[in-house]
Protein backbone atom coordinates (compact mmCIF):
# COMPACT_ATOMS: atom_id res chain seq x y z
CA UNK A 1 0.00 0.00 0.00
CA UNK A 2 1.97 3.25 -0.85
CA UNK A 3 2.28 6.68 1.21
CA UNK A 4 1.67 9.67 -0.37
CA UNK A 5 4.01 12.20 1.07
CA UNK A 6 2.09 15.62 2.71
CA UNK A 7 5.66 17.22 3.83
CA UNK A 8 9.52 16.84 2.66
CA UNK A 9 12.70 17.88 4.91
CA UNK A 10 12.15 21.33 3.55
CA UNK A 11 9.18 21.89 4.31
CA UNK A 12 9.28 20.53 7.59
CA UNK A 13 11.94 22.99 8.49
CA UNK A 14 10.39 25.88 7.25
CA UNK A 15 6.98 25.37 9.04
CA UNK A 16 9.60 24.91 12.16
CA UNK A 17 10.92 27.90 11.43
CA UNK A 18 7.56 29.77 11.17
CA UNK A 19 6.00 28.15 13.76
CA UNK A 20 8.79 29.50 16.29
CA UNK A 21 8.53 33.06 14.52
CA UNK A 22 4.29 32.51 15.78
CA UNK A 23 5.27 31.48 19.16
CA UNK A 24 7.91 34.83 19.21
CA UNK A 25 5.11 37.24 17.90
CA UNK A 26 2.01 35.95 19.82
CA UNK A 27 3.66 35.79 23.05
CA UNK A 28 5.68 39.03 22.37
CA UNK A 29 8.97 37.69 22.59
CA UNK A 30 9.84 34.18 24.71
CA UNK A 31 11.20 35.04 28.18
CA UNK A 32 7.79 33.78 29.80
CA UNK A 33 7.49 30.91 27.36
CA UNK A 34 7.98 27.24 28.29
CA UNK A 35 7.80 24.45 25.66
CA UNK A 36 6.48 21.45 26.77
CA UNK A 37 6.34 18.44 23.49
CA UNK A 38 4.10 15.26 23.93
CA UNK A 39 6.23 12.04 23.76
CA UNK A 40 7.28 10.26 21.17
CA UNK A 41 8.34 13.25 18.33
CA UNK A 42 6.60 16.04 20.04
CA UNK A 43 9.55 16.24 22.77
CA UNK A 44 11.69 16.31 19.34
CA UNK A 45 9.74 18.73 17.75
CA UNK A 46 9.94 20.90 20.99
CA UNK A 47 13.76 21.25 20.91
CA UNK A 48 13.76 22.28 17.39
CA UNK A 49 11.66 24.81 17.91
CA UNK A 50 13.59 26.15 20.99
CA UNK A 51 16.49 26.16 19.11
CA UNK A 52 14.81 28.10 16.33
CA UNK A 53 13.71 30.45 19.13
CA UNK A 54 16.67 31.12 20.49
CA UNK A 55 18.30 31.93 16.87
CA UNK A 56 15.35 34.68 16.51
CA UNK A 57 14.94 36.17 19.67
CA UNK A 58 17.89 35.32 21.70
CA UNK A 59 16.16 33.99 24.87
CA UNK A 60 16.54 30.36 26.38
CA UNK A 61 13.43 28.54 26.28
CA UNK A 62 13.28 25.72 28.72
CA UNK A 63 11.84 22.71 27.24
CA UNK A 64 10.37 19.61 28.66
CA UNK A 65 8.41 15.82 27.70
CA UNK A 66 5.48 15.15 28.64
CA UNK A 67 4.19 11.64 28.72
CA UNK A 68 0.08 11.05 28.94
CA UNK A 69 -0.45 7.67 28.87
CA UNK A 70 -1.61 7.82 32.36
CA UNK A 71 -4.08 10.11 31.65
CA UNK A 72 -5.43 8.52 28.85
CA UNK A 73 -9.34 8.10 28.72
CA UNK A 74 -9.64 4.56 27.04
CA UNK A 75 -7.28 2.64 29.82
CA UNK A 76 -9.20 -0.29 30.57
CA UNK A 77 -10.45 -0.69 27.15
CA UNK A 78 -7.90 -2.24 26.06
CA UNK A 79 -6.38 -5.88 26.02
CA UNK A 80 -2.25 -4.59 27.30
CA UNK A 81 -1.62 -1.29 29.62
CA UNK A 82 -0.10 1.32 27.06
CA UNK A 83 3.88 1.76 26.59
CA UNK A 84 4.74 4.92 28.69
CA UNK A 85 7.23 7.05 27.88
CA UNK A 86 9.43 9.35 29.79
CA UNK A 87 7.84 12.74 31.81
CA UNK A 88 10.93 15.08 32.23
CA UNK A 89 9.53 18.64 33.47
CA UNK A 90 12.34 20.10 35.37
CA UNK A 91 11.70 23.71 35.30
CA UNK A 92 8.44 25.58 36.99
CA UNK A 93 5.54 25.69 34.95
CA UNK A 94 3.76 28.63 37.37
CA UNK A 95 2.93 31.57 35.92
CA UNK A 96 4.69 30.63 32.52
CA UNK A 97 3.17 30.42 28.90
CA UNK A 98 3.27 26.91 28.54
CA UNK A 99 3.12 25.92 24.78
CA UNK A 100 2.25 22.42 23.84
CA UNK A 101 3.61 20.88 21.27
CA UNK A 102 2.28 17.59 19.26
CA UNK A 103 3.19 15.84 15.85
CA UNK A 104 -0.07 15.58 14.81
CA UNK A 105 -3.70 17.05 15.83
CA UNK A 106 -6.43 14.27 15.30
CA UNK A 107 -9.35 13.70 17.62
CA UNK A 108 -8.23 15.74 20.82
CA UNK A 109 -8.04 13.44 22.78
CA UNK A 110 -4.35 13.29 23.39
CA UNK A 111 -4.57 16.99 23.99
CA UNK A 112 -7.28 16.75 26.57
CA UNK A 113 -5.62 14.43 28.27
CA UNK A 114 -1.68 16.77 27.93
CA UNK A 115 -4.08 19.97 29.57
CA UNK A 116 -5.00 17.05 32.40
CA UNK A 117 -1.01 16.00 33.16
CA UNK A 118 -0.11 19.73 33.16
CA UNK A 119 -2.38 20.97 35.44
CA UNK A 120 -0.78 18.62 38.05
CA UNK A 121 2.92 20.66 37.78
CA UNK A 122 1.65 23.79 38.25
CA UNK A 123 -0.89 26.92 36.90
CA UNK A 124 0.56 28.57 33.76
CA UNK A 125 -0.63 32.07 32.68
CA UNK A 126 -1.78 30.20 29.39
CA UNK A 127 -1.19 26.90 28.07
CA UNK A 128 -0.96 27.36 24.25
CA UNK A 129 -0.35 24.26 21.38
CA UNK A 130 1.87 23.66 18.14
CA UNK A 131 1.05 20.98 16.01
CA UNK A 132 3.27 20.11 12.54
CA UNK A 133 0.06 18.70 10.93
CA UNK A 134 -3.41 19.23 11.64
CA UNK A 135 -5.65 16.59 10.26
CA UNK A 136 -8.95 17.14 11.48
CA UNK A 137 -11.62 14.46 13.14
CA UNK A 138 -11.99 16.40 16.10
CA UNK A 139 -14.10 14.93 18.76
CA UNK A 140 -13.35 17.42 21.36
CA UNK A 141 -13.71 20.91 21.56
CA UNK A 142 -9.97 21.49 21.11
CA UNK A 143 -7.60 23.97 18.49
CA UNK A 144 -4.02 24.52 17.91
CA UNK A 145 -2.67 27.93 18.29
CA UNK A 146 0.09 26.92 15.84
CA UNK A 147 -0.09 24.51 12.66
CA UNK A 148 2.44 23.80 10.53
CA UNK A 149 -0.24 22.39 7.68
CA UNK A 150 -3.65 21.69 7.84
CA UNK A 151 -4.52 18.62 5.66
CA UNK A 152 -7.78 16.66 4.93
CA UNK A 153 -8.18 13.42 5.85
CA UNK A 154 -10.48 10.51 5.65
CA UNK A 155 -10.46 8.75 9.47
CA UNK A 156 -9.24 5.58 7.53
CA UNK A 157 -6.18 7.01 6.70
CA UNK A 158 -3.27 7.42 8.59
CA UNK A 159 -0.80 10.66 9.03
CA UNK A 160 2.84 9.61 9.92
CA UNK A 161 4.96 11.79 10.89
CA UNK A 162 8.93 11.02 10.74
CA UNK A 163 11.72 12.76 12.33
CA UNK A 164 15.25 12.99 11.84
CA UNK A 165 16.29 12.02 15.79
CA UNK A 166 14.21 9.27 15.82
CA UNK A 167 13.36 7.78 12.26
CA UNK A 168 16.69 9.08 10.04
CA UNK A 169 14.74 11.21 7.92
CA UNK A 170 12.10 14.38 8.21
CA UNK A 171 8.61 13.78 6.43
CA UNK A 172 5.09 13.47 7.01
CA UNK A 173 3.08 10.69 5.39
CA UNK A 174 -0.43 10.09 4.68
CA UNK A 175 -1.53 6.27 4.24
CA UNK A 176 -4.36 3.70 4.68
CA UNK A 177 -4.28 2.06 7.59
CA UNK A 178 -2.82 -1.56 8.13
CA UNK A 179 -4.27 -2.15 11.50
CA UNK A 180 -7.38 -1.06 13.63
CA UNK A 181 -6.32 1.50 16.17
CA UNK A 182 -4.98 5.03 15.52
CA UNK A 183 -1.41 5.27 15.22
CA UNK A 184 -1.95 8.61 17.35
CA UNK A 185 -2.94 7.42 20.60
CA UNK A 186 -6.09 8.15 22.02
CA UNK B 1 2.09 -10.32 31.43
CA UNK B 2 0.52 -12.76 33.57
CA UNK B 3 -2.83 -11.50 35.13
CA UNK B 4 -1.41 -12.35 38.79
CA UNK B 5 2.03 -12.28 40.23
CA UNK B 6 2.13 -14.90 42.17
CA UNK B 7 5.94 -15.51 41.51
CA UNK B 8 8.53 -14.26 39.95
CA UNK B 9 7.80 -17.48 37.37
CA UNK B 10 5.27 -15.54 35.89
CA UNK B 11 7.71 -13.01 34.93
CA UNK B 12 10.18 -13.20 31.56
CA UNK B 13 13.02 -11.48 31.39
CA UNK B 14 11.58 -9.15 29.19
CA UNK B 15 8.52 -8.76 31.63
CA UNK B 16 10.46 -7.43 34.36
CA UNK B 17 12.11 -5.27 31.72
CA UNK B 18 9.40 -3.63 31.55
CA UNK B 19 8.08 -3.74 35.21
CA UNK B 20 11.59 -1.80 35.91
CA UNK B 21 11.30 0.63 32.78
CA UNK B 22 7.59 1.85 33.85
CA UNK B 23 8.74 2.23 37.65
CA UNK B 24 10.94 5.04 36.16
CA UNK B 25 8.35 6.85 35.03
CA UNK B 26 6.20 6.18 38.24
CA UNK B 27 9.40 7.44 40.23
CA UNK B 28 8.90 10.94 38.40
CA UNK B 29 5.57 10.87 39.39
CA UNK B 30 6.55 10.89 43.12
CA UNK B 31 8.84 14.06 42.75
CA UNK B 32 6.17 16.26 41.56
CA UNK B 33 3.56 18.15 43.98
CA UNK B 34 0.73 16.25 42.89
CA UNK B 35 2.10 12.82 43.25
CA UNK B 36 -1.03 11.32 41.73
CA UNK B 37 -2.50 9.90 38.29
CA UNK B 38 -5.65 8.92 36.93
CA UNK B 39 -4.69 5.79 35.81
CA UNK B 40 -6.94 3.43 38.22
CA UNK B 41 -9.56 5.82 38.84
CA UNK B 42 -12.87 3.67 39.40
CA UNK B 43 -10.67 0.31 40.23
CA UNK B 44 -10.87 -1.07 43.46
CA UNK B 45 -7.77 -2.84 45.06
CA UNK B 46 -8.12 -4.74 48.57
CA UNK B 47 -4.89 -5.06 50.57
CA UNK B 48 -5.37 -8.86 52.41
CA UNK B 49 -3.39 -8.95 54.89
CA UNK B 50 -3.11 -12.01 57.41
CA UNK B 51 0.17 -11.45 58.96
CA UNK B 52 0.73 -8.32 60.46
CA UNK B 53 3.26 -6.01 57.36
CA UNK B 54 2.57 -2.25 58.30
CA UNK B 55 5.69 -1.93 55.56
CA UNK B 56 4.26 -3.67 52.92
CA UNK B 57 0.92 -2.70 53.55
CA UNK B 58 1.46 1.00 53.39
CA UNK B 59 3.56 0.80 50.51
CA UNK B 60 0.63 -1.00 48.61
CA UNK B 61 -1.79 1.35 49.27
CA UNK B 62 0.19 4.35 48.83
CA UNK B 63 1.07 3.12 45.60
CA UNK B 64 -3.01 2.27 44.91
CA UNK B 65 -4.02 5.44 46.13
CA UNK B 66 -1.23 7.55 44.04
CA UNK B 67 -2.65 6.12 40.95
CA UNK B 68 -6.07 6.91 41.75
CA UNK B 69 -7.72 3.41 42.91
CA UNK B 70 -9.86 2.80 45.94
CA UNK B 71 -8.02 1.38 48.34
CA UNK B 72 -9.66 -1.34 50.86
CA UNK B 73 -7.54 -2.70 53.79
CA UNK B 74 -8.75 -5.69 55.00
CA UNK B 75 -6.43 -7.26 57.95
CA UNK B 76 -7.65 -10.00 59.81
CA UNK B 77 -7.47 -8.79 63.69
CA UNK B 78 -11.66 -7.95 64.26
CA UNK B 79 -12.82 -9.12 61.39
CA UNK B 80 -14.87 -11.53 59.64
CA UNK B 81 -11.83 -13.95 59.90
CA UNK B 82 -11.29 -14.37 63.45
CA UNK B 83 -14.84 -14.92 63.65
CA UNK B 84 -13.66 -17.97 61.80
CA UNK B 85 -14.13 -17.27 58.26
CA UNK B 86 -12.47 -19.26 55.57
CA UNK B 87 -9.80 -17.93 52.73
CA UNK B 88 -12.44 -18.66 50.77
CA UNK B 89 -15.77 -16.84 52.23
CA UNK B 90 -13.31 -13.99 52.20
CA UNK B 91 -12.35 -14.08 48.81
CA UNK B 92 -15.92 -14.81 47.41
CA UNK B 93 -17.15 -11.09 49.31
CA UNK B 94 -14.40 -9.71 48.14
CA UNK B 95 -15.13 -11.13 44.79
CA UNK B 96 -19.14 -9.77 45.30
CA UNK B 97 -17.82 -6.77 46.02
CA UNK B 98 -16.22 -5.97 42.99
CA UNK B 99 -12.31 -6.14 43.79
CA UNK B 100 -10.02 -5.17 40.63
CA UNK B 101 -7.08 -6.80 42.22
CA UNK B 102 -6.47 -8.41 45.99
CA UNK B 103 -2.73 -7.70 47.63
CA UNK B 104 -2.33 -10.94 49.84
CA UNK B 105 -0.49 -11.39 52.52
CA UNK B 106 -0.49 -14.68 54.33
CA UNK B 107 1.60 -16.81 56.74
CA UNK B 108 0.64 -20.41 54.46
CA UNK B 109 2.70 -20.70 51.56
CA UNK B 110 0.93 -21.22 48.58
CA UNK B 111 -2.73 -19.19 49.16
CA UNK B 112 -2.45 -17.17 46.78
CA UNK B 113 -2.81 -19.15 44.28
CA UNK B 114 -5.85 -20.56 45.67
CA UNK B 115 -7.06 -17.28 45.95
CA UNK B 116 -6.94 -16.95 42.14
CA UNK B 117 -9.26 -19.90 41.78
CA UNK B 118 -12.41 -17.92 43.43
CA UNK B 119 -11.68 -14.55 42.20
CA UNK B 120 -11.69 -12.88 38.83
CA UNK B 121 -9.41 -9.98 39.46
CA UNK B 122 -5.95 -9.54 39.59
CA UNK B 123 -3.96 -11.62 42.43
CA UNK B 124 -0.96 -10.36 43.94
CA UNK B 125 1.43 -11.83 46.09
CA UNK B 126 2.98 -9.91 49.14
CA UNK B 127 4.54 -12.58 50.91
CA UNK B 128 3.06 -16.20 51.23
CA UNK B 129 4.79 -18.22 54.05
CA UNK B 130 8.17 -18.98 52.99
CA UNK B 131 7.73 -19.32 49.30
CA UNK B 132 7.53 -16.17 47.78
CA UNK B 133 7.61 -12.55 47.89
CA UNK B 134 7.99 -11.26 44.32
CA UNK B 135 7.33 -7.34 44.66
CA UNK B 136 10.08 -7.24 47.06
CA UNK B 137 12.71 -8.54 44.86
CA UNK B 138 11.06 -6.63 42.15
CA UNK B 139 12.04 -3.52 44.00
CA UNK B 140 15.50 -4.69 44.98
CA UNK B 141 16.19 -4.95 41.49
CA UNK B 142 14.98 -1.90 40.52
CA UNK B 143 17.38 -0.43 43.23
CA UNK B 144 20.38 -2.24 41.91
CA UNK B 145 19.72 -1.24 38.36
CA UNK B 146 18.91 2.47 39.30
CA UNK B 147 22.55 2.42 41.59
CA UNK B 148 24.79 0.25 39.28
CA UNK B 149 23.60 0.77 35.52
CA UNK B 150 22.83 -2.91 35.33
CA UNK B 151 21.71 -5.93 36.90
CA UNK B 152 23.47 -8.68 34.16
CA UNK B 153 27.00 -9.67 35.93
CA UNK B 154 26.38 -8.33 39.26
CA UNK B 155 27.59 -10.23 41.80
CA UNK B 156 25.26 -10.08 44.91
CA UNK B 157 25.43 -12.13 48.08
CA UNK B 158 22.25 -12.72 50.67
CA UNK B 159 23.77 -13.27 53.61
CA UNK B 160 21.20 -14.60 56.51
CA UNK B 161 18.10 -17.00 57.29
CA UNK B 162 17.67 -17.89 53.63
CA UNK B 163 15.69 -21.00 54.58
CA UNK B 164 13.15 -19.15 56.32
CA UNK B 165 13.11 -16.06 53.65
CA UNK B 166 10.90 -15.92 50.80
CA UNK B 167 12.29 -12.39 50.20
CA UNK B 168 15.46 -14.80 49.42
CA UNK B 169 13.87 -16.93 47.22
CA UNK B 170 12.07 -14.39 44.86
CA UNK B 171 14.94 -12.15 44.70
CA UNK B 172 17.37 -15.23 43.88
CA UNK B 173 14.88 -16.70 40.78
CA UNK B 174 15.00 -13.02 39.89
CA UNK B 175 18.54 -12.22 39.60
CA UNK B 176 19.17 -16.37 38.07
CA UNK B 177 16.61 -14.94 35.34
CA UNK B 178 18.49 -11.55 35.05
CA UNK B 179 21.81 -12.68 34.29
CA UNK B 180 23.49 -11.83 38.37
CA UNK B 181 25.52 -14.41 40.51
CA UNK B 182 24.06 -14.47 43.29
CA UNK B 183 25.90 -16.68 46.19
CA UNK B 184 23.86 -16.97 49.67
CA UNK B 185 25.75 -17.05 52.80
CA UNK B 186 24.84 -18.39 56.26
CA UNK B 187 25.51 -20.90 58.93
CA UNK B 188 24.19 -24.49 57.16
CA UNK B 189 21.04 -24.79 58.96
CA UNK B 190 19.37 -21.91 57.07
CA UNK B 191 20.67 -22.63 54.22
CA UNK B 192 18.17 -24.43 52.02
CA UNK B 193 19.94 -28.23 50.89
CA UNK B 194 18.01 -27.96 47.22
CA UNK B 195 19.87 -24.24 47.15
CA UNK B 196 22.19 -25.17 44.22
CA UNK B 197 18.35 -25.60 42.17
CA UNK B 198 17.75 -22.10 42.40
CA UNK B 199 21.27 -21.37 39.75
CA UNK B 200 23.28 -20.27 42.90
CA UNK B 201 26.57 -20.58 44.68
CA UNK B 202 26.97 -21.58 48.56
CA UNK B 203 29.09 -19.98 51.34
CA UNK B 204 29.69 -19.82 55.15
CA UNK B 205 32.36 -17.73 55.25
CA UNK B 206 30.95 -14.69 54.82
CA UNK B 207 33.97 -12.65 54.87
CA UNK B 208 35.80 -14.51 51.72
CA UNK B 209 32.34 -13.42 50.13
CA UNK B 210 32.64 -10.00 50.77
CA UNK B 211 36.03 -8.65 48.41
CA UNK B 212 34.19 -10.04 45.34
CA UNK B 213 30.64 -8.11 45.76
CA UNK B 214 28.60 -5.33 44.11
CA UNK B 215 25.86 -5.85 46.75
CA UNK B 216 25.81 -7.51 50.25
CA UNK B 217 22.19 -8.18 50.89
CA UNK B 218 21.09 -8.90 54.41
CA UNK B 219 18.46 -10.40 55.50
CA UNK B 220 16.57 -10.36 58.89
CA UNK B 221 17.56 -12.63 61.69
CA UNK B 222 14.09 -13.56 63.29
CA UNK B 223 14.94 -14.41 67.18
CA UNK B 224 12.91 -17.38 67.06
CA UNK B 225 14.68 -19.35 65.13
CA UNK B 226 17.26 -19.35 67.59
CA UNK B 227 14.74 -21.22 70.31
CA UNK B 228 14.10 -23.24 67.73
CA UNK B 229 17.88 -23.98 67.44
CA UNK B 230 18.58 -22.95 64.12
CA UNK B 231 21.77 -21.64 65.82
CA UNK B 232 22.87 -21.37 69.17
CA UNK B 233 22.48 -17.45 69.73
CA UNK B 234 21.94 -14.18 68.61
CA UNK B 235 25.32 -12.91 69.65
CA UNK B 236 26.87 -15.40 68.37
CA UNK B 237 25.26 -15.01 64.72
CA UNK B 238 26.05 -11.46 64.90
CA UNK B 239 30.03 -12.85 65.50
CA UNK B 240 30.06 -14.79 62.35
CA UNK B 241 27.57 -13.38 60.16
CA UNK B 242 26.73 -9.94 61.05
CA UNK B 243 27.91 -6.96 58.87
CA UNK B 244 30.24 -5.41 61.17
CA UNK B 245 32.29 -2.05 60.77
CA UNK B 246 35.26 -3.88 60.38
CA UNK B 247 33.50 -6.37 57.79
CA UNK B 248 31.89 -3.65 55.83
CA UNK B 249 35.49 -2.35 54.79
CA UNK B 250 36.06 -5.75 52.98
CA UNK B 251 33.62 -4.39 50.43
CA UNK B 252 34.61 -3.48 46.67
CA UNK B 253 34.20 0.72 47.19
CA UNK B 254 30.70 1.16 44.54
CA UNK B 255 29.16 -1.63 46.53
CA UNK B 256 25.70 -1.38 48.08
CA UNK B 257 24.53 -2.74 51.32
CA UNK B 258 20.71 -3.57 51.11
CA UNK B 259 18.17 -5.16 53.83
CA UNK B 260 14.62 -5.20 53.07
CA UNK B 261 13.82 -4.09 56.46
CA UNK B 262 12.52 -4.10 59.53
CA UNK B 263 16.67 -4.52 60.51
CA UNK B 264 17.71 -5.91 63.55
CA UNK B 265 20.72 -3.34 64.17
CA UNK B 266 23.35 -4.96 65.99
CA UNK B 267 22.55 -8.48 64.49
CA UNK B 268 22.35 -9.12 61.20
CA UNK B 269 23.76 -4.78 60.20
CA UNK B 270 25.95 -2.54 62.91
CA UNK B 271 23.86 0.05 63.67
CA UNK B 272 26.79 1.96 61.89
CA UNK B 273 26.79 0.08 58.72
CA UNK B 274 22.60 0.66 58.17
CA UNK B 275 23.31 4.57 57.71
CA UNK B 276 26.59 4.68 55.62
CA UNK B 277 26.26 6.20 52.13
CA UNK B 278 26.33 2.38 50.45
CA UNK B 279 23.47 1.27 52.63
CA UNK B 280 20.30 2.16 50.03
CA UNK B 281 17.79 0.75 52.80
CA UNK B 282 15.84 3.61 52.56
CA UNK B 283 15.78 3.78 48.71
CA UNK B 284 14.50 0.48 48.41
CA UNK B 285 11.48 2.02 50.18
CA UNK B 286 10.76 4.44 48.47
CA UNK B 287 11.65 2.61 45.04
CA UNK B 288 9.07 0.49 46.56
CA UNK B 289 6.08 2.42 45.44
CA UNK B 290 7.30 3.06 42.13
CA UNK B 291 7.92 -0.46 41.60
CA UNK B 292 4.35 -1.60 43.35
CA UNK B 293 2.83 1.28 41.16
CA UNK B 294 4.15 0.07 37.77
CA UNK B 295 3.09 -3.90 39.10
CA UNK B 296 -0.80 -2.68 39.69
CA UNK B 297 -0.45 -0.37 36.46
CA UNK B 298 0.97 -3.02 34.16
CA UNK B 299 -1.73 -5.96 35.57
CA UNK B 300 -4.84 -3.85 35.70
CA UNK B 301 -4.63 -1.32 32.94
CA UNK B 302 -4.82 -3.84 30.18
CA UNK B 303 -8.15 -5.36 31.84
CA UNK B 304 -11.62 -4.10 31.54
CA UNK B 305 -12.69 -2.08 34.46
CA UNK B 306 -15.89 -4.57 35.44
CA UNK B 307 -13.58 -6.62 37.15
CA UNK B 308 -13.57 -9.29 34.59
CA UNK B 309 -9.76 -10.15 32.55
CA UNK B 310 -10.36 -8.92 29.23
CA UNK B 311 -8.13 -11.50 27.80
CA UNK B 312 -8.94 -14.78 29.13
Amino acid sequence: MGASRLMDQDEVRRAVTRIAHEIVERNKGASATVLVGIAARGDDLARRLAAEIERIDGTAVPVGALDITFYRDDIGMRAEAPEVHETRIDFDINARTVVLVDDVLFTGRTIRSALDALVDFGRPTAIQLAVLVDRGHRELPIRADFVGKNVPTRKEEDVRVELREVDGQDAVLLEERVHAGGAEGP
Amino acid sequence: MNRHLLSIHDLSASDIVRVLDTAESFREVGTRVIKKVPALRGRTIVNLFYENSTRTRISFELAAKRLSADVINFSTSGTSVSKGESLKDTALTLQAMGADAIVIRHPSSGSPLTLTRWVRGSVLNAGDGTHEHPTQALLDLYTMRDRLGRIEGLRVAIVGDVLHSRVARSLSLALAKMGAETTLVGPPTLIPPDATAWGVQVSHDVESVLPKLDVCYLLRVQRERQRQQYFPSVREYARLFGLTRERVTMLPDPALVMHPGPMNRGVEIDSDVADLPRSVIEEQVTNGIAVRMSLLYLLLAGQASDGGAADV
